[in-house]
């Protein structure tokens, strides 16, 4: 008996606290609250806000210290009108859903963004539309939050006049899934940030980068499509990134590549797809990093050594009709290339073994010459060197002697 | 000149190498276009095929034309006809005909593939442009080396050598020059030195209009600025132009001075 009257008083209390728990409407007319400002500011920590259809023409909305739940009807808009921040977050365990927020500010001085968050930690950001945003969510100092599900576009011109989609800065821990991002600068942004993970976004149309990394180490991005952005990721300056069962594609220009890796370390990069870019991998002082299991589909340079990379590894990649498989600089410091298929590769396999007799040189003379005389790239698909590359694959005299690879596939690798 | 024109036009087309030259072309298109299944990169593929085998058929193909026709040649010769009117007659029979077969034998595929509703029609009109100009241009070449030559075996080694010099060797020469040259400045004299070959201006015309010329980096756009301007492309054409019409005159002002 005395059991159950606990529980009984138990539960009561707990229903009580949760009945304060307030859900206040905001609409444009006829309701308690026409403005979300004004809601906000009569709310307690732990109310919702639910903003009813309608368009609301506010900017710096300010959300200080509190845990609010803020969501939207279909068809609610803030409409910032081109005057600064949308709404400013400095708060824990909060979370926006289901908004559609339009019109920032551009400017060349501030970092106006739709959703700016500050020292924010437990939140969430979810099914968010934003339009002509300049910066889409700015996100400083944060911890363990989840940003998933939002479409973001930008109509910046050029890169000085457009901002990122998801901007992360000193922020640790969050998921960042499902997201649409174009028609910005970087789709994603990443600078000193630890322990985060990018899953399933698509980034396309870019100006710069798809998804950009900067000193941020141990993070990982699995499941992202890039596509058609001047570069689809750069990876600078960061250690320990895995990099996964993503698509790089059509990310085509004469200064466009699929991955940039600049200054990096100890990452991995496997089941990743590149079609149809210009360079699919540039790699500048990228070190200890393995890639497996690739696939390196109708790109201009498959991948592009440029300098300053020690002991990268790769193995059951598949090079499939590259215009030329590997451009390569300098010395070949410990980088290993065996075990791979190359569909340029012309030898047999006597034994049977999967492996075949004759060692492939993925260096063709002709991209060796290229990375000398920038100029004489004019030569491409002249008879001339396909006559040279030829006799430079029966006798190499100018391409990097021991750059091979001694165990070719003779198969497609199937991952 | 007309009449003559008529003759051999229609003594080529009836003749068995016109047929196949024509069907290796028809082949060739239609097995691209069915294993590639995309119109773009058949057509680079293509363009390695032109750039490299118009210009030789056209060589040999004029040169044999000529030596063969010798004794019709002169018997006309004999006739109150003007020299210039035989030997341009010739030249434009033996020219069209060959024109007529790349262009009937790739157009008839692409055509039936869909080309007019595709977005590549440019890029293969261009094509085709390049391969009638170097069929013109290479026999044109070849009327002036038979002329020059009445020893056939002398003729048809100059022929291949020529074919050889701009679609190899010229290649070859650039290339050194530029690794030599490489510390200066090399954008203006790419553009020149290509100018000069009628084989490789074709070459950067038709790359310059696919995706394929990203590959060509800063050099590229060098190019582009200058083949992507009007000014570009009426020096390119002109040149093109020129490349038949130099060797026309030279052709003609021998064929009337030599003693048959």
């Amino acid at each position: 008996m005395k059991l159950y009257l606990f529980i009984f008083c138990f539960a009561v209390t707990l229903l009580n606290g949760y009945s304060q728990n307030r859900t206040i409407e905001v609409c444009a007319n006829n309701c308690e609250f026409s403005s979300i400002q004004k809601a906000v500011d009569a709310a307690k920590s732990g109310d919702s806000i639910f903003i009813k259809k309608g368009v609301y023409k506010e900017h710096d909305i300010f959300i200080n210290k509190k845990s609010l739940h803020l969501f939207g009807e279909e068809g609610s808009i803030v409409d910032i009108d081109n005057k600064g921040y949308g709404i400013k977050v400095e708060a824990s365990d909060f979370s926006i859903a289901s908004l559609t927020i339009k019109n920032v500010e551009v400017s060349y001085t501030s970092d106006y963004a739709a959703i700016y968050l500050y020292r924010c930690n437990n939140f969430k950001l979810k099914n968010i539309t934003l339009k002509k945003a300049f910066f889409g969510f700015l996100i400083e100092k944060s911890k363990h939050g989840i940003v998933e599900n939002n479409n973001i576009s930008g109509v910046g011109k050029s890169e000085a006049s457009s901002g990122n989609a998801i901007h992360l800065w000193d922020s640790k821990e969050l998921i960042v899934r499902q997201n649409k991002v174009y028609n910005m600068r970087d789709g994603i942004y990443i600078e000193f940030g630890s322990n985060n993970v990018f899953e399933n976004n698509f980034s396309h149309d870019n100006m710069r980068y798809g998804l950009h990394f900067m000193f941020s180490n141990d993070n990982r991005y699995s499941y992202n499509t890039f596509q058609n952005n001047s570069a689809g990721v750069a990876v600078m300056f960061s250690k320990r990134i895995q990099m996964n069962n993503n698509v790089f594609k059509k990310n085509w220009g004469t200064a466009s590549y699929g991955l940039l890796l600049k200054e990096i370390s100890d990452g991995e990069i496997y089941h990743n797809t590149f079609e149809n870019n210009t360079t699919g991998i540039t790699a500048d002082g990228s070190t200890r990093i393995t890639y497996r299991e690739n696939d390196f589909i109708n790109n201009g340079y498959a991948v592009k050594f440029v300098g300053g990379s020690y002991q990268n590894n790769f193995s059951r990649n598949n090079f499939l009709y590259n215009n030329f498989d590997l451009s390569y600089s300098g010395g070949l410091n410990d980088n290993s290339f065996d075990k791979n298929y190359w569909s340029d590769y012309t030898g047999y396999d006597l034994d049977k073994d999967g492996y075949g007799d004759v060692p492939y040189r993925p260096v063709k003379l002709f991209s060796y010459l290229v990375n000398e005389t920038p100029e004489s790239i004019i030569l491409l698909r002249s008879l001339f060197i396909d006559i040279i590359n030829f006799s430079e694959k029966v006798t190499p005299v100018f391409t990097p002697k021991n750059l091979t690879d001694q165990q070719p596939l003779m198969r497609e690798v199937q991952w | 000149m007309l009449k003559i024109l008529k003759y051999s036009f229609f003594d080529l087309v009836r003749s068995r190498w016109s047929y196949v030259y024509f069907l290796f072309y028809l082949l060739l298109s239609s097995v691209l276009l069915f294993l590639n299944n995309d119109l773009s990169n058949t057509i680079i593929t293509l363009l390695n095929v032109v750039i490299v085998l118009v210009p030789l058929i056209g060589t040999i193909f004029g040169v044999m034309y000529y030596y063969d026709s010798q004794e019709f040649t002169e018997l006309l010769l004999a006739q109150p006809i003007k020299r210039q009117s035989i030997f341009l007659g010739q030249f434009l029979g033996v020219a069209t005909s060959l024109s007529l077969s790349v262009l009937l034998g790739l157009g008839i595929p692409f055509a039936l593939y869909g080309l007019f509703e595709s977005n590549v029609i440019f890029d293969f009109l261009i094509l085709i442009a390049v391969a009638v100009f170097l069929s013109f241009i290479f026999s044109a070449l070849a009327f002036n080396i038979a002329l020059s030559n009445t020893n056939k075996i002398k003729g048809f080694g100059y022929a291949i050598l020529l074919w050889l010099f701009l679609a190899v060797i010229y290649d070859g020469a650039f290339l050194i020059a530029l690794i030599y040259f490489q510390d200066y400045p090399l954008d203006q004299f790419t553009l020149v030195a290509t100018l000069f070959n009628p084989i490789d201006l074709s070459r950067i015309l038709i790359l310059l209009k696919l995706d394929i010329s990203a590959l060509l980096g800063y050099t590229g756009a060098i190019f582009k600025d200058f083949f992507g301007t009007l000014t570009g492309s009426l020096v390119s054409l002109g040149v093109l132009a020129l490349w038949v019409v130099f060797p026309l005159w030279r052709m003609l002002h021998v064929a009337k001075k030599k003693d048959f």
